[in-house]
């Protein structure tokens, strides 16, 4: 090196060398996160004993000195069993199925396990992005699933299929069998795969679109045989004797799934520049996010009904999915609203500089950043939105904690400590849904955040 | 060389809530023409140029480009925009989207090509820009001036007939502009009809056929480079040029 102070001119270049060891690794972690001034040291072992003062008596009630054999409460008192006693599981084994199933009959529980089985069968390879066929699986799960659960867990048939309705206007009483079934099906595969052949720009470019359709009615028709669907279908199991983690599950993923749509559809229409579409939205969401969960509950199921036409009923579980996911849509909505905020306006203007109609550049350019941006806080009201479906008690369905508010009622198993053991395993369920869709969400930020990591 | 004009634009005006920035403009570009609009900003330099496709309505007067008229209530916008490439000052490249996918997506959305030949087609555009290489990378991880030679090769896709630049190096290190200013040049070689406003003069000298110059949201002098760098004859001119070479 050569320089007066003034001037300098680099000779030789310094190489890289390795970072020294006391700041890397475990040893490093140790020296510089933990142990490295009083106060760190104070602190960590506070932590230390906080956790320790924390996690001992819980593992003590779980396993230690938990009770994990009997038939009734005796087996759960101290006395009996010898020694203090910790949780009362045989309470759990004897009241499982009511926790998962509720009241749901026992022989027509194959059809919930089979939902639960579809369910995840169609989810699991939804979930893993490596694994091909996505918009198949997808239009699977969030359109086919739905219906089939629909049959399968509420059980009933069809009258017809989707122009039977057009008899009476025309004079004819329709008197459901098999045949007229059949006939119905067939006249609406062969009209709207003709209509989706013509609106894909005719024969031949709407061919594929053509095929697809007719694949789609094939499949329905499996699923309608299947199910005996033209011939009464499964038994009907009533909604009111549905309950448990059934309950839980099956409210919470509507509303989650249904809230999205929603949400996306009045957050578009708050920022839209047509007055009265915004004025609608804002009024929508507003009034929605300003009136708590219990009252919707309340007004679907006790006060709807008065407003509705005599003879015109609605299932109390579909008027409570309907209120959950409206309820959860406008709190969608806002958190949605605030990604897109945060798009530039020149993405907007390149995409329409290039021809981009209205509607494609917000589905392919402004949503997919705006739902980025705010993935951790929709995960957070979905984690919300799974627990707050306990509500749906106080309008009489018992999810998981209401099925296990139900089962502390009886006598044959009331100990000292089949609260804390109900309240435990239900509580290590929740953290389960809610920890996974947690972790899962981390997951696919990092995945689909990949363009911001330079 | 105005003889048949492939845009033209008369008696333009355009208001942003009281304020008059664009009065009376009016300008005809030949085919193959290249044009570049330079002023002090505020001037309406690119209002006006963003008013030629349609990113800003206006509220008087016409613009007509290869015979679709936009009038002040813009029906036309979609046949103007697929006549019409646009490269923005922040490049306003898809961050979520790669580069090559940052090409094929308004010709396999709006042009409806299949996405095989939409490939194709993006990676020839992306040669010739010199970044083929870069075709799996998002935005994010190449340099500014990359970035604006993919938004060049993005525009191009289309096939317009007109390339709009809005001060296409200004967001750019000193070290890119020179990049960019090539790809522009090859671009004005191949005979691309081209409207761009910059404070590049040595560009303008270059490529130019003429120079407009603007303020206060009017057309203060239009010549060819030689007379306009030479002898300007406005005094508002002589005292911009005076300001900007030293």
């Amino acid at each position: 090196m050569s320089g007066d102070g003034t001037t300098f001119v680099r000779e030789t270049l310094t190489p890289a060398r390795k970072a020294p060891v006391v700041t890397t690794g475990f040893i490093g972690f140790l020296h510089t996160r933990l142990f490295n001034s009083p106060l760190n040291i104070a602190l960590t072992f506070a932590s230390a004993a906080l956790l320790w003062f924390v996690l001992e008596p819980t593992i003590r009630f779980l396993l230690i000195d938990a009770v994990w054999k009997g038939s009734d409460r005796t087996a759960c008192l101290a006395d009996k069993a010898g020694h203090p006693v910790g949780a009362c599981w045989p309470f759990i084994q004897a009241k499982f199925t009511q926790l998962i199933y509720g009241f749901y009959p026992d022989d027509q529980r194959w059809r919930a396990n089979l939902t639960f089985a579809l369910a995840a069968l169609l989810l699991a390879p939804l979930l893993v992005p490596k694994i091909p066929g996505k918009t198949l699986n997808a239009a699977l799960f969030f359109v086919a699933f739905p219906f089939l659960a629909f049959f399968l867990l509420r059980g009933g048939g069809l009258d017809g299929f989707a122009f039977y309705w057009l008899a009476e206007p025309f004079g004819a009483a329709w008197k459901p069998s098999l045949t007229r079934f059949w006939i119905d099906f067939s006249l609406t595969t062969t009209v709207v795969t003709a209509a989706v052949i013509w609106l894909w720009g005719g024969w031949p470019n709407g061919r594929r679109a053509g095929l697809s359709s007719a694949l789609t009615f094939a499949g329905i028709a499996i699923v309608i045989v299947a199910l005996r669907l033209g011939q009464g279908g499964l038994p009907v199991v009533d909604t009111r004797l549905w309950g448990g983690l059934l309950v839980t599950l099956v409210v919470s993923i509507t509303g989650i799934v249904a809230s999205m749509p929603v949400g996306i559809a009045l957050a578009l229409g708050r920022t839209s520049r047509i007055p009265l579409l915004r004025i609608f939205s804002v009024t929508f969401i507003e009034f929605w996010r300003g009136v708590p969960l219990i009252t919707v509950l309340f007004f679907a199921t006790y006060m709807l009904p008065l407003f509705l036409p005599g003879d015109f009923t609605i299932d109390a579980l579909v008027r409570v999915l309907v209120g959950i996911a409206l309820f959860a849509g406008a709190y969608n909505a806002e958190v949605i609203r605030g990604g897109l905020l945060a798009i530039p306006r020149g993405q907007r203007e390149a995409a329409n500089a290039l021809g981009l109609s209205y509607w494609k550049t917000t589905g392919l350019i402004v949503l997919p950043q705006a739902l980025r941006h705010v993935i951790p806080a929709l995960v957070n009201s979905f984690i919300a939105l799974f627990k707050d479906t306990t509500l749906v008690l106080i309008v009489s369905l018992f999810d998981l904690l209401g099925q296990l508010r139900a089962a502390f009622a009886d006598p044959t198993w009331a100990t000292p400590t089949t609260l804390f053991t109900g309240f435990a395993f239900t509580g290590i369920i929740y953290w389960v849904g809610c920890f996974a869709m947690s972790r899962y969400s981390l997951f696919v930020e990092r995945r689909l955040n990949a363009h911001r990591r330079t | 060389m105005t003889t048949d004009p492939i845009i033209r634009v008369e008696t333009l005006n355009k208001w942003f809530g009281d304020f008059h920035v664009l009065r009376d403009i009016d300008l005809a570009v030949a085919r193959k023409e290249r044009i570049v609009i330079c002023g002090p900003s505020g001037s309406g330099k690119s209002t006006l140029i963003r008013c030629i496709n349609a990113l800003e309505e206006f509220q008087e007067g016409k613009i007509v480009v290869d015979g679709i008229e936009l009038g002040p209530n813009l029906k036309r916008v979609d046949e103007v925009r697929r006549e019409i490439g646009m490269v923005f000052q922040s490049f306003n490249l898809f961050p979520h989207l790669t580069v090559l996918e940052n090409c094929t997506l308004a010709p396999i959305w709006v042009r409806n090509m299949p996405k095989k030949d939409a490939e194709a087609a993006a990676m020839k555009y992306l040669e010739r820009v010199r970044i083929p290489e870069q075709a799996d990378k998002y935005p994010g991880q190449i340099s500014g001036g990359q970035q604006q030679r993919v938004a060049i090769a993005r525009a191009l896709t289309m096939n317009p007939k007109v390339m709009l630049f809005d001060e296409p190096t200004s967001a750019l290190d000193p070290e890119m502009v020179k990049e960019v200013l090539d790809t522009i040049v090859d671009l004005a070689n191949d005979g691309m009809t081209m409207i761009v406003v910059t404070h590049e003069m040595g560009f303008a000298r270059e490529v130019a056929n003429r120079v407009v110059f603007m303020d206060a949201g009017q057309v203060i002098e239009v010549n060819t480079p030689e007379e306009f760098f030479g002898h300007p004859k406005h005094e508002r001119t002589k005292l911009f040029l005076s300001q900007i070479l030293r």
